[in-house]
């Protein structure tokens, strides 16, 4: 089924959580909802619910207005952040809560619920937790169980709010992975809220970004990290470094020097922030080809897939650097050393965003 | 870790006082209820009890208690549901609204149906001449019942449900519940102990009130004296061997009280740290 949200306004009070949205969420499609705290994310999610109500504009399933649909009919399977599992009822009965509940006449028989759960909990590779009680189970293990129940009443869409937000890093990781080949063999429009970019950009089909209310961009993982519209979308979705500069001809000039950057072309010079990710710099022993920056190592991280270097630059700016480790063992960095810092040969012009 | 750094002196005084005062003020008399109550005896203990004034006080008690708990349940749980589950407005005025039982003195809830009710009162003419009787019977001692128990339900679950807020209702909304089964199948379990334990608050609150009921009461042997007024009667006779036996039901009252609290106190506080 596809969702689609057209012109949404929902204040509360005088907070504006969201203006003006409209998005188009595509029959099977997985995608996610990707913005800071307070950028309504999460309200628009639980509008698409029907827990929460908009304040003007429309929300379509499948072309349908759904305005006068209660929750309980809406089909939506809701995936909270803490779980929300009815802590007085064993997981079988957890799962099976959502059968249970339907009007006699469609309810299915005690057996065929008994096989329902026993599918479900198989499929969550969870089977021998059946009779056990929510606060017996961790963290990772209840999300599962949520995530079975919601399934259960065979949902229409599939609405997760943080779904891994309270959980460990290594559970975290594990559970995206499933979530994505979960989503891969069912084929749910699933929609879900994160402020983990990389979270987004390793399970979702499309990111839709928001901010304050708004949505800045929505696209593929690789679009909204390559070719981000903006300077918020930029830094929301990985480190970046951040220049005041001003731009001429192929250079970019902070204080008085001038750094080459590469395929730029610039008619006169312009005041402009430059925004650099750590990847995109080249560190040299001395002054290569061109003109670089000098810098001070601060702080080296070796420990990773790549290393992280944090330099102070002769200008005063401190640059957060990524380099592979062959490159590390290469310059043979230690602390205090100083380095020249050049940009690579990538696509820099959409990193630019030209001040007044 | 011993983190204690107080002389022994020091620390042993304050035990002391504070077991003194225990002492003193909570095992001694109700030491002295027993004693008193059974001080002529077994046989006039039982007779005490068993004195027809006795019983239709322990009677009227005990009907008051089974109408007016019943009926704060309801109210509590649908005034604490509406507090704890939903933003409105004038929800702090009805929060303060509900303590106010607990901070007028019960003399002055009784009274405030006396004029209502009374023969004197706002609505006294009518009730005389549909011959409807509240002041001096058994309406008006439960409607002052009512008035001062009021509290106790709402009170015990307004921070139990506002703890627990509202996820597991909006999951079971999601799941295709409608509000009704939401409520019987996910809130009501979900706070079954604060509503015992409010029950059992109030029920030993409306067994107990003596000011509110003897302003209404009116004091009719028989009739219109609940167990605690029974008591006060039968002391200012002088039979405190009676006096002091009916007293003694009320002190075993509390005792169950207190045990039944405590229990569901440890039960409660296992379902949280699980």
């Amino acid at each position: 089924m596809s969702i689609e949200v057209r012109n949404i306004h929902k204040n509360f009070g005088q907070f504006k959580a969201l203006n003006n949205v409209s998005l188009k969420v595509e029959n099977g499609e997985l995608l996610a909802l990707l913005g800071p705290s307070g950028s309504g994310k999460t309200s628009l999610l639980r509008i698409v619910a029907g827990l929460d109500f908009h304040d003007a504009g429309q929300v379509l399933f499948s072309g349908q207005d759904a305005r006068d649909q209660k929750v309980k009919d809406r089909g939506v399977g809701f995936v909270f952040q803490h779980y929300a599992l009815f802590r007085h009822m064993t997981v079988f009965e957890n799962i099976a809560f959502g059968l249970r509940v339907q009007p006699r006449p469609v309810r299915p028989s005690e057996q065929k619920i008994r096989e329902k759960v026993t599918e479900l909990l198989k499929l969550i590779q969870l089977e021998w937790v059946v009779d056990r009680y929510p606060w017996q189970l961790s963290g990772g293990q209840r999300q599962r169980i949520a995530l079975a129940r919601a399934l259960a009443v065979k949902p229409r869409v599939l609405l997760l709010d943080e779904p891994f937000g309270s959980l460990d890093a290594q559970v975290r990781k594990e559970l995206r992975l499933w979530l994505r080949r979960f989503h891969d063999e069912s084929h749910i429009t699933t929609l879900f809220v994160t402020h983990d970019q990389e979270e987004a950009l390793e399970v979702a089909d499309r990111i839709v970004v928001m901010n304050q209310g708004r949505i800045e961009q929505v696209g593929t993982p690789e679009d909204v990290y390559h070719n981000p519209v903006n300077a918020f979308v930029l830094n929301f979705l990985g480190n970046v470094n951040f220049f005041h500069c001003r731009l001429a001809e192929g250079k970019a000039i902070i204080g008085d020097t001038a750094l080459e950057v590469p395929g730029l072309s610039v008619d006169q010079p312009k005041a402009a922030k430059l925004y650099v990710r750590p990847n995109q710099f080249r560190l040299s022993r001395g002054p290569g080809k061109g003109t670089s920056l000098k810098a001070v190592v601060e702080f080296i991280n070796p420990a990773g897939t790549l290393v992280k270097v944090n330099l102070k630059a002769d200008t005063g700016e401190r640059l957060h650097v990524e380099i592979t480790q062959e490159e590390y063992r290469q310059l043979k960095l230690v602390k205090a050393m100083a380095v020249f810092v050049s940009l690579k040969d990538v696509s820099y012009s959409e990193y630019v965003q030209t001040a007044a | 870790m011993n983190t204690r750094t107080e002389p022994v002196v020091i620390r042993r005084l304050f035990i002391g006082i504070a077991l003194g005062f225990f002492g003193l003020f909570i095992v001694l008399p109700l030491i002295c209820v027993f004693y008193h109550a059974f001080s002529k005896g077994w046989v006039v203990y039982l007779q005490a009890l068993a004195h027809p004034d006795a019983l239709a006080a322990m009677r009227l008690t005990v009907i008051t208690a089974l109408v007016a708990v019943p009926l704060n349940l309801v109210f509590g749980v649908a005034a604490s549901w509406a507090i704890a589950k939903f933003d409105f407005k004038g929800r702090d005025l009805l929060l303060s609204l509900i303590d106010l039982p607990l901070s007028v003195s019960p003399v002055i809830a009784g009274l405030i149906f006396v004029l209502i009710f009374g023969a004197q009162g706002a609505l006294g003419p009518w009730l005389r001449a549909h011959n409807i009787h509240v002041i001096f019977a058994l309406p008006g001692i439960i409607l002052a019942t009512i008035f001062v128990t009021f509290p106790m339900v709402a009170r015990e679950l307004i921070p139990v449900m506002r703890s627990q807020g509202n996820e597991e209702e909006e999951a079971a909304l999601t799941l295709g519940a409608s509000g009704w089964k939401t409520f019987w199948m996910v809130s009501v379990p979900n706070i079954r102990w604060g509503i015992l334990y409010g029950i059992i608050l109030c029920n030993a609150r409306a067994m107990g009130e003596f000011g509110a009921v003897s302003v209404v009461s009116g004091h009719i042997r028989g009739l219109t004296n609940t167990l605690p007024l029974h008591v006060e009667i039968l002391y200012n006779e002088y039979q405190s061997a009676a006096a002091f036996a009916a007293a003694s039901i009320l002190v075993l009252l509390a005792i169950v009280t207190l045990v039944a609290k405590t229990v569901i106190e440890a039960v409660i506080r296992r379902g949280h740290t699980a």
